[in-house]
C-alpha cells in the first residue's frame, strides 16, 4: 500500500513538473497575442493616407448624410452638454440619442490606462473603411495627446468641414494652438478655456499674510522667487504652501520656450529645469510634499486640518474636485480665494474633432459651431454647468455681473450638491482672471510626445526630491522612460 | 483466437488515449505553442508606434536583443525580481514546512484544522491588484499604519514607505508571502500526509526525537513536492507583475528599485514595441528554463538515491 502511495505521489509530482514546461511558455504567450493584433492596425495605418486623400471631396460635396452619428468620449460631460445644451437633442438612454432622424450613438471608454487612446488607435485608422453605421463621427480630445491625432490623418480639418477664421474668432488662442497640425491646419475645438490660477486657503492668508484679499496674495505670490519667501512664511505658521511638488509642474510646462521633442531630440527646457530647482529646494525645507496629485495625501488640503496654502486649478477644479459638497471641508465652508499666481497657465480641457471618414460632416460642423460659438449656449453651459466657456465675450459678461453665492445642499436625490463658484470663493467672483489668464496661456510649445514626457519627468522627479537619486541619474530614468514609451525620440 | 482479441484490444485502448488526449493538444497548440513561436518570431523585428505612426515591421535579426543588453538594465530589473522573490519566499517556505508539519503531524491533535487552513488560503483568493491597493492605501503617508505608529509614538513623523528601496520591495516580498504561503502550506501537507505512518511509528520505537523525524524522515521523503513548490514559486516568481506593478504605479520607484521583468516588459507594450518586448520574452523564457534546471538539478538530482532508501527500510519493516 505505502508503495503505491509514494509512487502516486512521484507520478503527481511529476505530472505537476510536466506543467511547468507550459506555465514557462505562457509568460511569452501573453505578447505575442497582441503581436497579432498590432499587424492588422498597421496594414490599416497603411491604408489611412489613401483614406484622407477621399475625405475631402466627400465633405464638400453632402448630399445625403448618413443615418448615424457615432462619438467617441471618454466620460459623460459632453454628453451631458449635448442633452442639455444642443437644440433638437432627444436622449434616448444612456448611450444613445436623437437629433432629427438621425441617431446619436455614444461610445465613451475611460481614459485609465490609456484605454480610450487605445480604442481610438484601434476605430480610427481604420474608419474609411467602416460600414456607413459604424464611421466615428466626432471624437474628442485631450490637450495632452491632441497633437497625436491632430498631426495623424484621422482627423478633418475645419477648413474641410467648412468652418472659417472669422467664425471662431472669439475664442481663446490657446485653445486653437493645441489643436493646429504641423501646416497650420486647425482640426478641433474646445467649448472650454481651463485658464487657471492660484486656489488659496482665505484662512491661512489672512494669518500668514494679514490680508485675504486677492491682490494682496497676488503681491505675496507674483513670481517663484516671491513664491517661496511666502512658502517660509507659511512653514513658520504651520502651513504648507503647496500639497505637492507636482501642483506647480503644469504652471512652470505651461510656459516653456522650447517644445520636448524638437527634431527627433529630447530637451529639457530651463523652464522645467527651474520647477526641479525651486521644488527640490521646497521639499527640502520641509514646504511641500512629493505625493501624486489625486492621492489621498493630495487632497487632504481640501479641509483646514490639512495645512494646505494654495492649489493650482481652473474653474472645474475648484467646483467638482475639492469636496464643495462636504460642509466640513475648505470649499464647503467658502473658504477659498482665487489670484492668478506666478504664471498663467491652463489644465485640462475637452477638444471636439471630427473623424476623417465621418459621414455626417454637416451635422459636425453644426455641433462643432454651435458647442462652441454659439453665444447663448455658452452663456447657458457657464451658468448651469460651471464650465469656464471658451469665449472672450461671455467670460467678460460674466466678470461684469455679480453672481450670487449658492450655499451646498441636499439635492433632489439626497445627496450633497457643493455651492457655485462665488460661494465656494468666499463671494469672489473669478471670471476676470480667468478670462485674463486664458488671453495669457501661450500653447504654442507643445509637442506629439507631452503626455508621455511629462508623466514620465515627475514620475522620475520625485525620486530626486525624496533624496533617492541624484538630478543626473533620475533625468537618466526620464530619458529610459521616454525611450520606452516612445523609441523613435532620440533621448541622449 | 486470444492473441488476436488482445491486440485488437490494445489497438482500441490506444485510440482512446489519442482521443483524450487531443483537447490539450489542441489547447496547447494554439494558446502555448503557436504564440510562443510567434513571439520569437517576432523578437526579430523592428515593429512599434510613435504616436500614430507606426514603424515596421522590419526584420533587424539581433538587434532587439542587442539594444536590451546594451541598454544595461536588465541585469537591474532581473536582480530586483529575484531579491523580492527571495525575500517573500524564504519566509513563506519556512512558516508553510512548520505550519503544515504541524498540521500534518497525528500527534499534536490540533484542533479547529479545517478552520486555520481555510483562513490561511483566504490570501490568496484576493486578486492581487486589490490586495496591492489596499497595502497602498494602508501604508501611504497618511494612512493607517502611519497614523498607529504616529500615535503610538513609535514614529515621529510620517514613514514614506513608497520612497524608500528596502520598505517597497519588503512590503512586495510581504504581499508575496501572505498570498503564497497557504497555498505552499496545503501543498507540503498533501506531500506530508503521503507519507507512511508506519516509519514515524518506527522511529519513535527507535527512540528518534522529533527533529531527527523531521529531517531525516520528513524532508527527505517530501523532496518531489518541494521540488514542484520551488520551481513553480520561482517561475512565479520571474514573472511578478501586478503587485508592484500596482503599488508603484508602475513606475517601480524608488528609482526603478522595484521594477521587475515583467514590468520591464509591459513598459514597451505602451509604443506596441513587440520586437523589444519580444525579444525580452524570450530572454526571460530562457533564464526561466535555465533556473528551473538548475533547481531540479539541485534539489533532484540526488533525489532518487535518497527516495529509495526509506522505500527500502519500509519494505523491511513490513517484513518485521
Amino acid at each position: 500500500m505505502s508503495k503505491k502511495r509514494l509512487v502516486s505521489a512521484a507520478m503527481a509530482a511529476a505530472f505537476a513538473a510536466s506543467l511547468i514546461t507550459g506555465c514557462g511558455s505562457s509568460g511569452g504567450g501573453t505578447t505575442t497575442t497582441t503581436a497579432a493584433a498590432g499587424q492588422t492596425t498597421t496594414k490599416a495605418a497603411q491604408t489611412t493616407t489613401k483614406a484622407a486623400e477621399k475625405t475631402t471631396t466627400k465633405a464638400a460635396a453632402s448630399g445625403s448624410e448618413g443615418k448615424v452619428l457615432n462619438i467617441q468620449a471618454w466620460n459623460e460631460e459632453f454628453k451631458s452638454r449635448m442633452e442639455d445644451h444642443y437644440p433638437g437633442y432627444e436622449k434616448v438612454d444612456a448611450t444613445t440619442g436623437k437629433i432629427g432622424d438621425v441617431t446619436v450613438k455614444w461610445t465613451i471608454t475611460p481614459s485609465k490606462d490609456n484605454a480610450y487612446q487605445n480604442q481610438l488607435d484601434k476605430v480610427l485608422p481604420d474608419n474609411e473603411k467602416a460600414s456607413a453605421d459604424d464611421k466615428v463621427d466626432i471624437f474628442l480630445m485631450e490637450a495632452d495627446y491632441a497633437l497625436k491625432y491632430v498631426n495623424a490623418d484621422v482627423t478633418m480639418s475645419l477648413k474641410d468641414l467648412g468652418i472659417s477664421d472669422s467664425d471662431i474668432s472669439d475664442q481663446y488662442k490657446y485653445t486653437q494652438d493645441i489643436v493646429k497640425d504641423k501646416s497650420g491646419n486647425l482640426k478641433g475645438l474646445a467649448w472650454q478655456a481651463c485658464s487657471a490660477g492660484l486656489i488659496y486657503n482665505r484662512a491661512a492668508a489672512k494669518e500668514v499674510l494679514g490680508s485675504d484679499d486677492p491682490a494682496t496674495v497676488q503681491e505675496a505670490v507674483k513670481d517663484w522667487s516671491a513664491f517661496s519667501d511666502t512658502a517660509g512664511k507659511l512653514k513658520e505658521a504651520g502651513y504648507n504652501i503647496t500639497a505637492t511638488t507636482n501642483d506647480t509642474y503644469r504652471v512652470y510646462s505651461n510656459n516653456v520656450k522650447t517644445p520636448w521633442v524638437k527634431d527627433g531630440k529630447l530637451t529639457v527646457d530651463d523652464n522645467i529645469k527651474k520647477w526641479v530647482d525651486d521644488s527640490k529646494a521646497l521639499v527640502d525645507a520641509g514646504e511641500t510634499g512629493t505625493q501624486d496629485l489625486w492621492s489621498d495625501d493630495w487632497s487632504k488640503g481640501f479641509y483646514p486640518d490639512g495645512k494646505v496654502f494654495c492649489y493650482f486649478g481652473p474653474a472645474w477644479l475648484i467646483n467638482f474636485s475639492m469636496k464643495g459638497d462636504d460642509t466640513s471641508s475648505i470649499a464647503g465652508q467658502g473658504g477659498w480665494g482665487f489670484c492668478a499666481g506666478p504664471q498663467s497657465f491652463y489644465w485640462g480641457g475637452t477638444w471636439i474633432a471630427a473623424a476623417a471618414g465621418t459621414d455626417n460632416p454637416t451635422l459636425v460642423k453644426d455641433i462643432m459651431l454651435k458647442m462652441t460659438t454659439d453665444k447663448s449656449i455658452l452663456k447657458d453651459i457657464s451658468v448651469k454647468d460651471a464650465d469656464c466657456v471658451n469665449s472672450k465675450s461671455v467670460n467678460a459678461e460674466l466678470a461684469k455681473e455679480t453672481i450670487d453665492p449658492v450655499a451646498p445642499a441636499e439635492g433632489d436625490d439626497g445627496k450633497m450638491k457643493p455651492g457655485n463658484i462665488t460661494y465656494i470663493l468666499g463671494g469672489q467672483n473669478p471670471y476676470k482672471e480667468l478670462s485674463e489668464g486664458a488671453e495669457k496661456v501661450d500653447m504654442s510649445n507643445i509637442s506629439d510626445y507631452d503626455q508621455g514626457c511629462n508623466e514620465e519627468f515627475q514620475k522620475a522627479m520625485k525620486n530626486y526630491f525624496d533624496g533617492n537619486a541624484s538630478y543626473d541619474d533620475a533625468l537618466t530614468q526620464f530619458k529610459k522612460a521616454v525611450n520606452e514609451k516612445y523609441p523613435d525620440v532620440q533621448a541622449d | 483466437m486470444n492473441k488476436k482479441k488482445k491486440r485488437a484490444g490494445t489497438a482500441r485502448y490506444n485510440k482512446w488515449g489519442y482521443i483524450f488526449l487531443l483537447p490539450f493538444v489542441i489547447v496547447y497548440v494554439i494558446f502555448q505553442l503557436i504564440p510562443l513561436i510567434d513571439t520569437i518570431y517576432n523578437s526579430f523585428f523592428e515593429n512599434y508606434r510613435s504616436g500614430l505612426k507606426q514603424i515596421g515591421p522590419n526584420f533587424v535579426g539581433f538587434a532587439n536583443y542587442l539594444k536590451l543588453f546594451q541598454t544595461g538594465d536588465l541585469p537591474t530589473y532581473f536582480a530586483n525580481t529575484m531579491i523580492m522573490w527571495v525575500m517573500g519566499f524564504v519566509p513563506q517556505i519556512v512558516i508553510s514546512l512548520i505550519l503544515a508539519y504541524w498540521f500534518s503531524d497525528p500527534s499534536l491533535r490540533l484542533k479547529g484544522q479545517r478552520f486555520f487552513k481555510t483562513v490561511i488560503y483566504l490570501p490568496n483568493l484576493i486578486m492581487a491588484a486589490a490586495f496591492a491597493m489596499l497595502f497602498f492605501t494602508l501604508f501611504s503617508d497618511s494612512g493607517p499604519i502611519n497614523s498607529i505608529l504616529v500615535g503610538a509614538g513609535i514614529l515621529k513623523e510620517p514613514y514614506s514607505f513608497f520612497s524608500h528601496v528596502g520598505s517597497t520591495r519588503g512590503l512586495v516580498a510581504f504581499m508575496n508571502f501572505i498570498m503564497w504561503f497557504g497555498n505552499t502550506t496545503i501543498l507540503l501537507m498533501a506531500g506530508m500526509m503521503g507519507i507512511d505512518t508506519s516509519l514515524y511509528e518506527a522511529a519513535q520505537v527507535d527512540g528518534a526525537t522529533s527533529s531527527q523525524v523531521f529531517w531525516k524522515i520528513t524532508l527527505p521523503l517530501l523532496k518531489p513536492i518541494l521540488l514542484y513548490v520551488v520551481i513553480t514559486s520561482l517561475i512565479g516568481g520571474l514573472q511578478m507583475f501586478d503587485v508592484p506593478q500596482i503599488l508603484t504605479g508602475g513606475t517601480g520607484d524608488p528609482n526603478r528599485a522595484s521594477m521587475t521583468m515583467i514590468m520591464y516588459l509591459n513598459n514597451h507594450l505602451y509604443s506596441k514595441n513587440y520586437g523589444l518586448a519580444g525579444a525580452l520574452s524570450v530572454i526571460l523564457f530562457i533564464i526561466t528554463g535555465l533556473l528551473s534546471l538548475l533547481v531540479y538539478r539541485m534539489i533532484g538530482g540526488t533525489g532518487d538515491d535518497s527516495y529509495g532508501k526509506p522505500a527500502k527500510s519500509v519494505r523491511k519493516a513490513k517484513r518485521r
